[in-house]
C-alpha cells in the first residue's frame, strides 16, 4: 500500500514536469524556459552563492517575524478567550486589523517608520497576528472547564496549569495557526522586501521582473517550496507526532 | 486532624429565584465515612464545589478546626477528569510536589490493582480503572477532606463493587475525613459511618444516622439489605428522598 502510494505520487511529479518540458519546447519561447533550463539556472545561483544568501534572509525574517507574532499571539489570544470583558473590548480593534489589506500595513509601516528592518518585520508581525489571536481565541473558549477546576482543587497553580492543562489542549490550534501563518508569513515579506528592502527573495525577484528573467524567478521559486516541505517534513510533522502520541 | 464545620447560610445561583442551599449545617469528624444522601439534582454537586473552593459565591462559612478557610481536599469527580495526554502515573505525580520519594505512588498503584497500567493513557483505560486513577490521586495529596461526587455511577454492578471494596481497602489504610455524595442507599450503607439524607433545592438535613454495621459485615448483603429496610421503616420522612 505504501508502495504504491509513493509510486504515484513519483508518477505524477514526472507526469507533471513532462507536461511541462512538452509546454516548453513546443512553444520555444522565453518567458516558458524548460525544467532542464530552470535546473541549470538553479545550480549557478546555488554555485554563485546569490539564492542561498537571499534565501537566507528572507528565512531570517521570516523566523523573526513569526517568532513574535506566535508569542504574541498566543499569550493574547488566551487572555481574550479567557477573559469575556477585555474580548468585548478589543473584538472590534481585531476584526479591523483582520480586514486591513496587507499592502496598506506595509506602506504605512515603511512611510512612518523608514525604510528600515525593523519596519519590515513589524509590517509583518502586524499582518499576521490578528489571524494567530482570532485561532487562539477560539481554542482556548473550548478548554474543558472540568479539567481546570480539576486543575484548581488540586492546587496547581498558574504556570502548572498554564503547561500541563491549557497548552496541550491548544496545541491543535497552535498548529493550524503555525501551519497558516507560515503560508500568509512567506507571501507577506516577499511583497516587504519588494518595497523596501535590498535584499531577499522578494527583492531579487523583483529584479528578476524587470529583466523579464524567467527561467531565474522560477529556480528561485522551486528553492521557495522546497523549504516550506523541509520546515513540514522535519519540524511540524515530528512535533504533530510527539504531541498526539496519546492519542488511541 | 482537625473536624470540619459547614454553615451556608444561603446559595442562589444568579439566575433562579428560589435558594439551592438554605441554612445547611454539616460538621465532619476527623477520619469519619459520611454519606450524603439524596434525590436528584437536590444540589450535592453545588455543596462539594463550595467546599472544594470552585464555587465562592455563596453566604456562609468553612471552618478547619478554628480557623476560617478551605480544607486540604482531595476531589473525586462523578467522570475521572484524568489528563488524557498523560499516563496513569503521570496524572498522579501532577498533582504531588517534585521532591515526593517515588514509593509514595508506587505503594497507591499497588493497593488500588494499577501497577501493570501505569505507564498507559486514559483513553486505553476502562471506567472502572479511570475511577481508581482519580481515587489514587485525591489520596496521593494526603488532603483533609476528602470529596466523593458519586464516583460508582455508570459503572456495571460488579465493577463497582470491585472498586468500593478497593476504596475501602484504601481507606482503612489510610483514614481519611470522607464526604462521599450518593443517590443509592444501599452504596451509603455499605461504605459510610454516618449517612445524612438532604431534601430537595432549598438543600437542608432531613436526618442523621449513625450505621452500626461493624466494618467487617460491610461484605454481606443481607445485613446491609435488612438495616436498609429497618431504616425505611423507622424514618418514613427519607422514604421520599430516594
Amino acid at each position: 500500500m505504501i508502495n504504491l502510494k509513493s509510486f504515484l505520487s513519483t508518477l505524477s511529479l514526472l507526469v507533471f514536469l513532462a507536461i511541462w518540458q512538452g509546454l516548453a519546447v513546443y512553444l520555444n519561447s522565453n518567458t516558458l524556459p524548460t525544467p532542464e533550463a530552470i535546473a541549470k539556472v538553479f545550480q549557478q545561483a546555488c554555485i554563485s552563492g546569490q539564492l542561498p544568501f537571499h534565501l537566507g534572509v528572507t528565512l531570517l525574517r521570516l523566523v523573526v517575524s513569526f517568532t513574535i507574532a506566535m508569542l504574541l499571539g498566543c499569550a493574547i489570544g488566551i487572555v481574550l478567550g479567557r477573559n469575556k470583558k477585555l474580548d468585548a473590548f478589543f473584538d472590534n480593534w481585531l476584526v479591523i486589523f483582520l480586514n486591513v489589506p496587507a499592502l496598506v500595513t506595509i506602506i504605512l509601516c515603511y512611510v512612518w517608520f523608514g525604510l528600515v528592518e525593523s519596519a519590515a518585520i513589524l509590517a509583518v508581525v502586524i499582518n499576521k497576528l490578528p489571524n494567530v489571536i482570532v485561532t487562539i481565541r477560539e481554542g482556548t473558549r473550548t478548554l474543558d472547564q472540568d479539567l481546570l477546576d480539576m486543575a484548581h482543587c488540586y492546587h496547581f497553580g498558574k504556570r502548572k496549569t498554564l503547561v500541563h492543562v491549557i497548552w496541550p489542549q491548544l496545541h491543535p490550534f497552535v498548529m493550524g495557526a503555525t501551519r497558516s501563518g507560515l503560508a500568509l508569513i512567506w507571501k507577506i515579506i516577499l511583497v516587504v522586501e519588494l518595497l523596501g528592502r535590498s535584499n531577499g527573495m522578494g527583492y531579487q525577484l523583483h529584479l528578476f521582473f524587470q529583466l523579464f528573467d524567467v527561467a531565474s524567478i522560477l529556480a528561485y521559486t522551486v528553492a521557495f517550496v522546497a523549504v516550506i516541505q523541509l520546515i513540514e517534513l522535519l519540524i511540524l510533522k515530528p512535533l504533530d507526532k510527539k504531541a498526539l502520541r496519546w492519542r488511541r | 486532624m482537625t473536624d470540619i464545620q459547614i454553615n451556608i447560610n444561603n446559595k442562589t445561583y444568579p439566575t433562579a429565584t428560589t435558594p439551592s442551599i438554605a441554612n445547611l449545617k454539616l460538621s465532619l469528624n476527623s477520619n469519619e465515612f459520611t454519606c450524603l444522601v439524596g434525590p436528584s439534582g437536590c444540589g450535592k454537586t453545588t455543596l462539594l464545589n463550595i467546599i472544594a473552593g470552585l464555587d465562592n459565591d455563596y453566604d456562609g462559612e468553612i471552618l478547619v478546626g478554628q480557623q476560617h478557610t478551605h480544607p486540604k481536599i482531595g476531589y473525586i469527580f462523578q467522570n475521572p477528569r484524568l489528563l488524557p495526554w498523560r499516563t496513569v502515573r503521570e496524572n498522579i505525580e501532577l498533582v504531588l510536589d517534585e521532591h515526593q520519594p517515588p514509593e509514595v505512588i508506587d505503594a497507591l498503584l499497588e493497593v488500588m490493582q494499577l501497577t501493570p497500567a501505569q505507564h498507559i493513557y486514559p483513553e486505553r483505560l476502562s471506567l472502572g480503572m479511570s475511577r481508581r486513577v482519580s481515587i489514587i490521586r485525591a489520596f496521593a495529596v494526603d488532603p483533609e477532606v476528602l470529596l466523593m461526587d458519586e464516583p460508582f455511577v455508570s459503572l456495571d454492578a460488579p465493577t463497582a463493587r470491585q472498586v468500593r471494596e478497593l476504596l475501602l481497602k484504601l481507606w482503612q489504610q489510610r483514614p481519611h475525613t470522607v464526604l462521599f455524595v450518593t443517590h443509592d442507599l444501599r452504596e451509603a450503607i455499605a461504605l459510610a459511618d454516618r449517612l445524612i439524607f438532604l431534601s430537595a433545592s432549598p438543600m437542608q438535613v432531613v436526618s442523621e444516622i449513625i450505621v452500626p454495621i461493624a466494618r467487617s459485615d460491610r461484605r454481606n448483603e443481607l445485613a446491609i439489605e435488612s438495616f436498609r429496610q429497618q431504616l425505611l421503616q423507622n424514618h418514613p420522612e427519607i422514604k421520599q428522598l430516594l
